[in-house]
């Protein structure tokens, strides 16, 4: 009781502190730089969000306070200025511009060469656009589609209002908000993101996608997400698009969380590609992400993705495999150019009996980058059967690019099966003469090889995304050879 | 058709050809034949136009265009075939893709637009039986996982499918057994029409015996030192290249 009683009085005076401090930016919609407690409450006041999710971001955000940034990653970048940076502004309302014309040359060359329509490339480049082909309304059909099937997708901060008991039940859930320094400051100040649940034994008939939600509010420094799939139900789930993404946040810090329930399978893909800064490795963004997702018996989480942009990307997306007979795939084609930098892998933690993991990593180098494989497969002694395949494959097209692997492998049961294959490999002069000699110019001849080496990924992906996907290696890829 | 004139050519500073000539006339097959060394397939890759190779002096025409002055891509476009002695594999991409891209480059130099779909397999589907390339090899990936008579095989088969009008074959007999050579030489004999010029370089007179040449060239030490009909083979082959650099020496 006692205790009761020094919290309130505590929280009283924060709560001042925060109603005077505050007075005059509480009108704004945009934060003043630096992070406290004060921002946070502000934050949370902001969404209206229960005292439970507050009570939850202060608690990361004391944990994160006494966390220091990883240092581990195999990654040279200068550590971001966390003082500095504003932790809300309210959903911008894009600029719009009149024509096409008034977007940057560069941009659009890319997206007609990605084969992406002269409508979306104005959607997606902020022009305005007919009502008729808006995408707002297209994404309201399919909601309402969706509805009937007692599917729930919508963002997280909706979510919260309208279905508090299975946010408060699994965020957090799988990433804890002591996770990493990440995964903490994400969770003491995460804006918004996408929620999905699919309830019993459905099967979701369409691809979800985060694609519709982009248009309505932009994405966020800090998105969540949380993906749960409920017992027999399937769900596959599109994130990011092909197009050049550009944002004036330099760091970005995601959650991604998946629950795959008893027998459902979750598919989940990414095609990350974000300004990846100039060739002098001037700009871009830094890309540090936690994706996580636990696998319940008999059920299956597949992650592929395809990173292509991003200054720094720091991103294992990972499964642990709870339940009995559950697998884990991850696929991952990791593109890097000029001064790029990638550290990305995947976990792999068999738990259960007779679980079963896929991992089959490409990695592709250029310019003066540096792409490292890093991966865990951890057998614990309870994963009685359990199987692991690791393919991890380094391509590189130039002298003066890196490729690293850290695989680590942890086997605390003696009836493991544990396979682990690499190879590193220069872009073959023979290869491209070959093509030359056939008459494919070396543009497409580049293409056509690094397409055919990340073939087991990209034919993970669905259709009408491993399309696009395809050209866009080849475009990140634009004279390294030659 | 092709025109070679005192050509010279090096690699990494090494010179290799010293001041070759050579005329092949439409129709015409010509045979090269020389000792390891001799400088070969430094010629076929030099008329291909890889890079590593450095022309220092001559001149090379093909079909009126400067063949010097094009790069790989557009030679091949241009109607020159090289197939390759040790043909390359490219893990992940289909033959038929590979063709694909290759025969619509090909075409878009033409100024035609890409091949239908239908009629693209028709053409597959005719130019693999000539050499015997089964369905198998032809969905598989670019010569990955074939045997040396697979992989050479399919050289012929992409020879037959951009219809070259100058092929360099470039020790094709090489790791071959008796019925893999039987089907390639079919395969280029049936490609023999009058407007179409073969460039055969072997090391053994075997091959000879099934494409039958019009001229047989000695090539030592980088030039063309003797030149003769089909029978020049067979001397050859009897008495070996010793003879010849004598004379030449002497």
């Amino acid at each position: 009781m006692a205790y009761d009683g020094k919290d309130k009085v505590l929280e009283e005076v924060t709560a001042k502190a925060y109603e005077f401090g505050f007075t005059t930016d509480i009108e704004s919609d945009k934060a003043p730089p630096g992070l406290s407690e004060d921002i946070i409450r502000f934050i949370s006041d902001k969404k209206n969000e229960p005292e439970w999710l507050l009570k939850w971001r202060l608690d990361a955000f004391a944990v994160w306070q006494k966390m220091e940034e990883p240092e581990w990653p195999h990654l040279n970048y200068t550590q971001p200025d966390y003082q500095a940076i504003s932790y809300y502004s309210a959903p911008k309302q894009k600029k719009v511009l009149g024509s096409l014309d008034e977007v940057d040359p560069e941009l659009l060359r890319t997206m007609e060469k990605l084969g992406i329509s002269l409508e979306e490339q104005k959607r997606l480049s902020g022009v305005a656009v007919d009502f008729v082909m808006d995408s707002v309304s297209v994404a309201t059909s399919f909601k309402a589609k969706l509805g009937e099937l007692g599917i729930i997708f919508c963002s997280l901060s909706e979510a919260v209002q309208e279905h508090p008991e299975l946010v408060k039940k699994y965020l957090g859930s799988i990433v804890p908000t002591k996770d990493n320094f990440f995964a903490a400051l994400n969770s003491a100040v995460f804006t918004d993101g996408s929620f999905c649940y699919i309830p019993k034994g459905v099967r979701c008939p369409m691809e979800l996608s985060t694609y519709f939600r982009i248009n309505e509010s932009g994405t966020g420094q800090f998105e969540r997400t949380l993906v749960i799939a409920d017992k027999g139900s399937y769900v596959s789930y599109l994130e990011g698009c092909t197009a050049p993404q550009r944002d004036e946040n330099q760091l970005h810090a995601a959650v991604v969380e998946l629950i795959a329930l008893d027998e459902s399978e979750i598919k989940y893909s990414t095609v990350q590609n974000w300004y990846p800064g100039d060739a002098e490795g001037k700009g871009g963004i830094y890309n540090f992400v936690t994706k996580r997702g636990i696998c319940h018996e008999r059920s299956k989480i597949s992650w592929t993705q395809v990173e292509t942009g991003s200054a720094v990307t720091w991103k294992y997306p990972s499964c642990i495999l709870k339940g009995d007979h559950s697998i884990g795939e991850f696929y991952s084609v990791a593109v890097t150019n000029n001064c790029q930098q990638a550290d990305t892998g995947t976990k792999m933690i068999h738990l259960g009996r007779n679980t079963h993991s896929t991992i089959i990593s490409k990695g592709i180098s250029s310019g003066r980058s540096q792409n490292s494989y890093r991966g865990l497969v951890q057998i614990m002694p309870s994963a009685e059967n359990a199987r692991n395949f690791s393919q991890c494959d380094s391509l590189l097209m130039t002298d003066t690019s890196g490729a690293h692997t850290f695989p680590y492998i942890e086997v605390k049961n003696p009836s493991a099966k544990v396979e682990h294959e690499a190879t590193t490999s220069k872009i073959g002069e023979d290869q491209i003469f070959y093509c030359l000699q056939r008459g494919i110019d070396a543009e497409q001849a580049i293409s056509l090889i690094v397409n055919g080496y990340a073939k087991d990924v990209l034919n993970q992906l669905p259709m009408e995304f491993a399309v696009e996907a395809r050209k866009l290696l080849a475009i990140s890829l634009e004279g390294s050879v030659g | 058709m092709l025109k070679i004139n005192q050509l010279k050519a090096s690699v990494v500073g090494t010179p290799i050809l010293k001041g070759l000539d050579l005329h092949i006339r439409p129709g015409e097959v010509h045979a090269i034949m020389g000792p390891n060394g001799s400088g070969k397939s430094t010629l076929a890759s030099v008329l291909a136009g890889r890079e590593e190779y450095e022309v220092s002096e001559g001149s090379v025409d093909f079909d009126g265009h400067d063949l010097l002055d094009m790069d790989a891509t557009e030679r091949a476009r241009s109607g020159l075939f090289l197939a390759f002695q040790y043909p390359v594999e490219i893990p992940g991409v289909s033959n038929i893709n590979f063709m694909r891209a290759a025969l619509n480059g090909k075409r878009e130099h033409a100024g035609l637009d890409p091949i239908a779909a239908k009629d693209f397999l028709n053409l597959v589907k005719e130019k693999a039986s000539l050499v015997e390339l089964d369905g198998r090899l032809r969905d598989r990936s670019v010569n990955e996982g074939f045997s040396g008579g697979e992989k050479k095989r399919n050289e012929i088969f992409q020879m037959a499918m951009l219809e070259p009008k100058l092929a360099v074959l470039d020790e094709t007999d090489s790791g071959l057994d008796i019925d893999a050579l039987r089907i390639v030489a079919h395969g280029v004999n049936s490609m023999r029409s009058p407007e179409r010029s073969f460039l055969v370089i072997t090391h053994y007179q075997r091959l000879l015996d099934y494409i039958v040449p019009d001229f047989v060239h000695v090539l030592v030490d980088g030039k063309i030192v003797r030149t003769g009909g089909k029978e020049l083979a067979l001397e050859l082959e009897e008495r070996g290249y010793d003879w010849i650099k004598e004379g030449v020496v002497s």
